[in-house]
C-alpha cells in the first residue's frame, strides 16, 4: 500500500476564554526492517528518523518537549498529555542484547536530531517502570528490561527544537497545516508541547500485517490576555499570524475540526465561515460534535483562496465539567535538611471508584525514607494493592516507586513520603545551584470510567485525535495525568572556597602531625642559654683556628 | 656552689623519710595498700552511679528530645544511625551497618532503648574493672621500682599513692556515664554505644590478661569499623608485658606469642566475615560497609574533617587525598608503639583518641570513650600546659555546633563555612588535648628517671625543652 500521510488540526475553545489548538500529523510507514533488510528508499517517512529506528531496533519511541504546565482544572483534559520539560520513553525490540548501550546511543542521536540536550539522560535519571508505560502499539512485549523511561524537567523548548521537528513532516512547513506553525506566535502561549510517537499498528481492520505509525503532535494553548489581547474573539490569523491556503499535496486527508459541542444553536459563539460538515466523535469519555473543514476540497477556501476561521463569543461561558481525574504535588517542610513530598490525587466521579497507577521517579540526592510512606483517602489509611520500589544508589540510579491505589469516589487521596537532602560534591551542582533541583513529574495512569460507550474498533475511520490511546473496553478509557515538577533546594558548600578549604583542613591535620612528631622524635633536655652574638662569632673563628671554644 | 635543698617533707602520706632511700618507707604502706583494692567497698557507689545514669537516659527517652536528638548530625552519622524500618522497606540502600548488627536489631528492635542503656552500663562497668586492675599493676610496678631504688630522691611528689588512686575507677565510670556526649549518643540510639562497649570489653580482657577474649573483642571491634585495627599493637604489647616476655626480635617466645595472638585475631575476624556472608548470601556488605568507610562517598556534614574537604575537592585529586587521610589514621601506630612500648594502656588511650579525631565519620560518642580515660591520668595535671584553653574551646564549640547548624540549614543566614569553621576548631582543640596529655606523660617519665628539680651546669634552676 505504501506510505500514507494524514494531517488534522483540532481547535477547542476553553471555558476560561483561552483556546486550545492541537495539530496531529500521521505518517504510516509500510516497511519491514525487522527482517534485516536494509531500507534504502524513503517516501513519506523521514529518513533521519527511519535510520535511527532501524539501527537501534526500536519498537516504540515516544518523545515530547513541553513548555508550561497543563492546568487540568481550568482547561480540561488534553488529547495527548505531556509533562513539563522533555520526556522520552522507548520500547526496544527483544532482539537487542545490550539495552543500556543502545539507550545511551539513542539518546545522544536524538539529542542531535532535535537540537535538545537529551545527552543529559544517563543512568541517574533513567528508570524501567514495571507497570505504568505499557506499549501503546501492537505486540505483547511486556518484559520491562526492554523499556527505558527518562524525563528532564529542566529542559527548555524553543525554536531550535521546533525547526527540526517540522523538518520530519513530508511537506515540511511549506504546505498544509504546518504553515501555521510559526514560532513567534507558538511560543507566545501558556502551554506549548510538541511530541513524536512511533509505534507499530495494524494496517487495516483485518490486521494481517503491521505498519509503522509516526504521529507528530503539537498542542498549544493561547492565553486570552497575552495572545488574545483580552478580546474573546479568536481567528486563525490571530492565533498563528497565518491563514490556510492549501492542503499538503502528499496528504491523503487534511482536516480542521472545531469543537462546537457546547454551541449547538450558535448561542455561545459564532463560527465563520460556516461549514456543512459535522462530525461526532467519542473522545476522552465524552461525545463531542465538531465542525469539519476539509482542506482537500477546494471549495473550503472560498473566493479568497484562504481559510481563516473566526470564533466570536456571544454569551458568557458556563461552568466546565470537572475532569474526573486530577493530580497535584508539592514539597512540604522547612529547612535544608529534610522535607516531605505530598502527592494528591482527586477522583471527581460521584459514585465510581477506580484504580490508578502512580509512578514516581525521584533523584538519588533526595534520600527517600520509604518506611514513612503513607497513603490516606478521606482521612483513613488506603493500602495500595501493588507496590514496586527500587531503591536508589548514590550517583548511579534514582528511586523508582510504582503503586496501584484504589481511589474512592469523590475523594482526595494523599500520598506522603519523607526525604532527606544530601550534600553533593561542588562539581555536581548546576551553575545556578540556588535555583534548586528539579524532580520530574509523577505520572498517574488510569482507566477512567466513561460516560458514553467508547469505540473499541480501532481500525475504523475516525479522527486522529480520538484514536491515539488503544481502547480495549467500552466502559472506560485510558488517561494519563502528569503532576507538577518539584523544585527542591539542596544545602550548598561555598563554591569560592576550594583552595581555602584544602589549605585549612590540611593545616589542622598538620597541627596534629606536627605535635605528635615533635613528641615522638625529640627528647627532653636541659636548656643551656645560648651565648650572645659576639661570643658566637668568636667561637666560629676559634673553631677555624682549631683553638678550644669559649 | 649553694647546698642542695633538703628533700621536701611528706605531702599527704604517712611514713618516715629515710635519708636517701625511698624504698623502706614505702614498705609499710604497701602492706596496707592492698586493702584499698577490695572490690566490695566500691560496689555501692558504682551501683548508685549506674542507677543515676539509667534514670537520666530513661527520662530523656520519654521526653520530646527523643525525636530531636536522632536527627542531629553531630550525634549520628550514616554509619551508625538507627532508622526504624519494617517489612520490605527495611533493606534500603542507606543502611551501612554491618550484617551482624542488622540481624541483632532485627530481634531486639522493640527493646532498643534498653539495649542501648545496657550497652552504656556495660561499657562503664568494663572500664571501671579495667582501670582498677590497671591501677593495681601500676602500683605493683611502682613498688618494685622503689625497692630497686630506681627513682631519684626528689621525685616524692610524683609517686602515686593508693589514696589518690582509690577513686579513679569510679571517676572513669562517671566520666563515661554522665558525659553529655554519651547521653546524647544513647538517646539517639546510635550504634556508637555498642562499638564503645565492644572496645571497653576488649580493654578489660586485655588488662585481665585473657588473650583469646581480647582477640575476639578486638576482631569484633574491627569488624564493626576498620579503625580499631590499630589497637592490635598496644594489646599485644600489654599482653607480652603481663607474661614477662621481652619485646626482642631475636627471642622465640616473643614470636610464638605474637603469632598466637595474630592467629586468634585474624581467625575471629574471618569467622565474623564468613558468618555475615552466610547470613546475607552475598559479599555486597563488604563494599557497602568497608568500602563506604574507606572511600567516603556520603558527604553529610559531621564533626569531622572529611566532609567539607571532599565536598570541595577537585575530582582529579580525590583518590590521592582519600588515601592520605586514611593513612593518616593508621600511620601513627608504629611510632607511638615504639615510643610507648613500656606504657601500653596510655598507648591505647592515644590510639582511641587518634581514631576518634581522624576517622571518616566521627560522632560525639567516639569522643566520649577516650574522654572517659582522662581521670586515670590525674597525676599528670601539674605538667599539662594548655588544659584551660582546650577545655574552654571544647565547651564553646560544643555549644556553637547546633547554633551554626540552625543558622545554615534553617535560618539561611549563615552558610556552610560557619559550621566548617567550628569543626576545624573542635578538632584542633581535641588534637591539643591529646598532645598535651602525651607531653605531660613523657615529661613525668623523664622526671622519674632524671629527677624533678633539675639544675643547669651553673646550678641555677633549669628549664626543660624538647630538642
Amino acid at each position: 500500500m505504501g506510505d500514507q500521510f494524514q494531517e488534522e488540526l483540532v481547535i477547542r475553545p476553553l471555558h476560561s476564554g483561552d483556546i486550545y489548538a492541537s495539530f496531529q500529523f500521521r505518517t504510516m510507514w509500510d516497511t519491514d526492517f525487522l527482517r534485516g533488510s536494509k531500507v534504502s528508499h524513503y517516501r513519506l517517512f523521514p529518513k533521519s528518523l527511519g535510520q535511527v529506528i532501524s539501527k537501534f531496533s526500536v519498537r516504540e519511541l515516544h518523545i515530547s518537549f513541553t513548555q508550561g504546565y497543563w492546568r487540568t482544572m481550568q482547561w480540561g483534559q488534553p488529547f495527548l498529555p505531556s509533562p513539563p520539560g522533555a520526556e522520552l520513553w522507548v520500547w526496544f525490540q527483544d532482539t537487542v542484547t545490550d539495552v543500556d548501550g543502545a539507550w545511551k546511543e539513542l539518546t545522544n542521536v536524538l539529542s542531535g536530531i532535535f537540537c535538545a540536550s537529551l545527552n543529559f539522560i544517563d543512568s541517574t535519571n533513567t528508570v524501567q517502570p514495571s507497570a505504568s508505560f505499557k506499549p501503546l502499539g501492537l505486540g505483547n512485549v511486556t518484559d520491562q528490561r526492554f523499556l527505558r523511561y527518562a524525563v528532564l524537567p529542566r529542559e527548555i523548548v524553543c525554536t531550535e527544537n521546533l525547526t527540526p521537528w517540522k523538518k520530519l513532516l513530508p511537506c515540511g512547513s511549506k504546505a498544509g497545516l504546518a504553515v501555521l506553525m510559526k514560532s513567534e506566535k507558538l511560543f507566545h502561549s501558556s502551554f506549548h508541547s510538541q511530541a513524536l510517537h512511533f509505534r507499530p499498528v495494524c494496517q487495516d481492520w483485518k490486521c494481517k500485517s503491521t505498519v509503522w505509525e509516526l504521529r507528530q503532535t503539537l498542542n498549544v494553548v493561547f492565553d486570552l490576555h497575552t495572545s488574545g489581547q483580552g478580546k474573546r474573539e479568536w481567528s486563525l490569523f490571530k492565533m498563528f499570524s497565518r491563514t490556510l491556503t492549501e492542503a499538503c499535496p502528499l496528504a491523503s486527508s487534511s482536516k480542521v475540526y472545531v469543537d462546537v459541542t457546547d454551541n449547538p444553536q450558535g448561542e455561545l459563539f459564532e463560527l465563520s465561515p460556516t461549514t456543512p460538515l459535522l462530525s461526532q466523535a467519542v473522545v476522552l469519555g465524552d461525545r463531542r460534535t465538531y465542525s469539519v473543514y476539509d482542506l482537500t476540497n477546494q471549495a473550503t477556501f472560498g473566493q479568497t483562496r484562504s481559510l481563516n476561521m473566526l470564533l466570536r463569543w456571544r454569551a458568557a461561558e458556563r461552568d466546565m465539567l470537572r475532569p474526573l481525574l486530577h493530580g497535584e504535588r508539592y514539597v512540604a517542610g522547612y529547612g535544608l535538611q529534610t522535607g516531605e513530598i505530598h502527592t494528591l490525587m482527586y477522583n471527581n466521579h460521584p459514585y465510581r471508584a477506580f484504580p490508578v497507577l502512580l509512578l514516581d521517579t525521584v533523584p538519588w540526592y533526595l534520600r527517600l525514607y520509604i518506611h514513612t510512606l503513607t497513603v490516606t483517602s478521606k482521612g483513613r489509611d488506603n493500602k495500595p494493592s501493588y507496590i514496586h520500589y527500587q531503591p536508589s544508589k548514590d550517583r548511579l540510579r534514582p528511586h523508582l516507586l510504582e503503586m496501584l491505589v484504589q481511589l474512592p469516589p469523590n475523594s482526595v487521596t494523599e500520598v506522603t513520603m519523607q526525604f532527606e537532602r544530601a550534600l553533593l560534591k561542588w562539581t555536581e551542582y548546576t551553575p545556578d545551584p540556588n535555583h534548586g533541583f528539579y524532580v520530574g513529574s509523577s505520572v498517574i495512569s488510569a482507566l477512567v470510567p466513561s460516560v458514553v460507550a467508547m469505540d473499541t474498533n480501532s481500525t475504523r475511520e475516525c479522527p486522529l485525535f480520538s484514536s491515539f490511546f488503544p481502547c480495549k473496553e467500552e466502559s472506560s478509557y485510558f488517561m494519563r495525568v502528569y503532576t507538577e515538577p518539584l523544585l527542591v533546594n539542596l544545602p550548598t558548600p561555598d563554591f569560592s572556597m576550594p583552595y581555602n578549604v584544602i589549605c585549612l583542613t590540611c593545616t589542622v591535620v598538620a597541627v596534629g602531625y606536627g605535635s605528635l612528631y615533635n613528641l615522638l622524635t625529640r627528647t627532653f633536655q636541659v636548656e643551656e642559654p645560648s651565648p650572645g652574638l659576639a661570643k658566637r662569632l668568636a667561637n666560629i673563628i676559634r673553631r677555624l683556628r682549631g683553638v678550644p671554644l669559649l | 656552689q649553694p647546698p642542695l635543698p633538703p628533700p621536701q617533707e611528706d605531702r599527704g602520706f604517712k611514713g618516715r623519710i629515710n635519708s636517701g632511700r625511698l624504698g623502706n618507707t614505702w614498705q609499710k604502706s604497701a602492706l596496707t595498700a592492698d586493702g584499698f583494692f577490695l572490690p566490695t567497698k566500691m560496689a555501692a557507689p558504682l551501683t548508685l552511679l549506674l542507677i543515676v545514669a539509667v534514670t537520666i537516659r530513661a527520662v530523656l527517652f520519654r521526653s520530646s528530645l527523643a525525636e530531636l536528638i536522632p536527627e542531629r548530625v553531630e550525634v549520628v552519622s550514616p554509619l551508625n544511625a538507627w532508622k526504624r524500618g519494617s517489612g520490605i522497606f527495611m533493606m534500603s540502600s542507606y543502611l551501612f551497618q554491618t550484617p551482624l548488627i542488622i540481624y541483632f536489631f532485627h530481634f531486639v528492635s522493640d527493646y532498643a532503648e534498653i539495649v542501648f542503656m545496657m550497652a552504656d552500663a556495660l561499657t562503664a562497668v568494663a572500664l571501671y574493672l579495667a582501670v582498677k586492675d590497671y591501677n593495681k599493676t601500676v602500683f605493683r610496678k611502682q613498688k618494685y621500682a622503689l625497692e630497686a631504688e630506681r627513682y631519684p630522691l626528689d621525685c616524692l611528689e610524683l609517686i602515686r599513692t593508693p589514696k589518690e588512686m582509690y577513686y579513679i575507677p569510679l571517676k572513669v565510670a562517671m566520666f563515661y556515664l554522665l558525659n553529655p556526649f554519651t547521653i546524647l549518643s544513647c538517646v539517639a540510639k546510635s550504634t556508637c554505644g555498642l562499638n564503645n562497649a565492644v572496645i571497653a570489653l576488649f580493654i578489660l580482657c586485655t588488662v585481665k590478661g585473657s588473650s583469646l577474649m581480647s582477640a575476639i573483642f578486638l576482631a569484633l571491634a574491627t569488624y564493626q569499623s576498620i579503625y580499631p585495627l590499630t589497637l592490635f599493637a598496644p594489646a599485644l604489647l600489654y599482653l607480652l608485658q603481663r607474661l614477662y616476655i621481652p619485646v626482642n626480635w631475636q627471642r622465640s617466645s616473643f614470636w610464638l606469642f605474637t603469632t598466637q595472638y595474630t592467629f586468634m585475631y585474624l581467625g575471629s575476624l574471618c569467622v565474623m566475615v564468613c558468618l555475615s556472608f552466610f547470613l546475607l548470601s552475598s559479599w555486597d556488605f563488604l563494599s557497602s560497609v568497608y568500602g563506604f568507610i574507606l572511600s567516603v562517598p556520603d558527604l553529610t556534614p559531621n564533626i569531622g574533617l572529611f566532609w567539607y574537604f571532599f565536598a570541595e575537592m577537585f575530582e582529579h585529586f580525590r583518590l590521592f587525598f582519600i588515601c592520605v587521610f586514611q593513612i593518616n589514621v593508621f600511620f601513627y601506630t608504629i611510632p607511638l608503639s615504639i615510643k610507648l612500648k613500656e606504657h601500653p594502656i596510655f598507648l591505647i588511650f592515644m590510639q582511641i583518641a587518634i581514631i576518634s579525631i581522624f576517622k571518616s565519620y566521627p560522632t560525639v560518642g567516639d569522643i566520649a570513650l577516650y574522654m572517659a580515660f582522662l581521670p586515670a591520668w590525674n597525676h599528670l595535671y601539674r605538667f599539662l600546659r594548655n588544659i584551660f584553653l582546650v577545655s574552654v574551646v571544647l565547651l564553646a564549640c560544643s555549644t556553637l555546633f547546633p547554633v551554626l547548624w540552625h543558622l545554615w540549614i534553617y535560618a539561611g543566614s549563615a552558610n556552610s563555612n560557619f559550621y566548617y569553621a567550628i569543626t576545624l576548631l573542635f578538632n584542633v582543640a581535641q588534637i591539643l588535648l591529646v598532645s598535651d596529655y602525651f607531653y605531660a606523660y613523657l615529661r613525668r617519665e623523664h622526671h622519674l628517671t632524671h629527677g624533678l628539680y633539675l639544675k643547669r651546669k651553673d646550678g641555677s634552676e633549669a628549664t626543660l625543652v624538647l630538642k
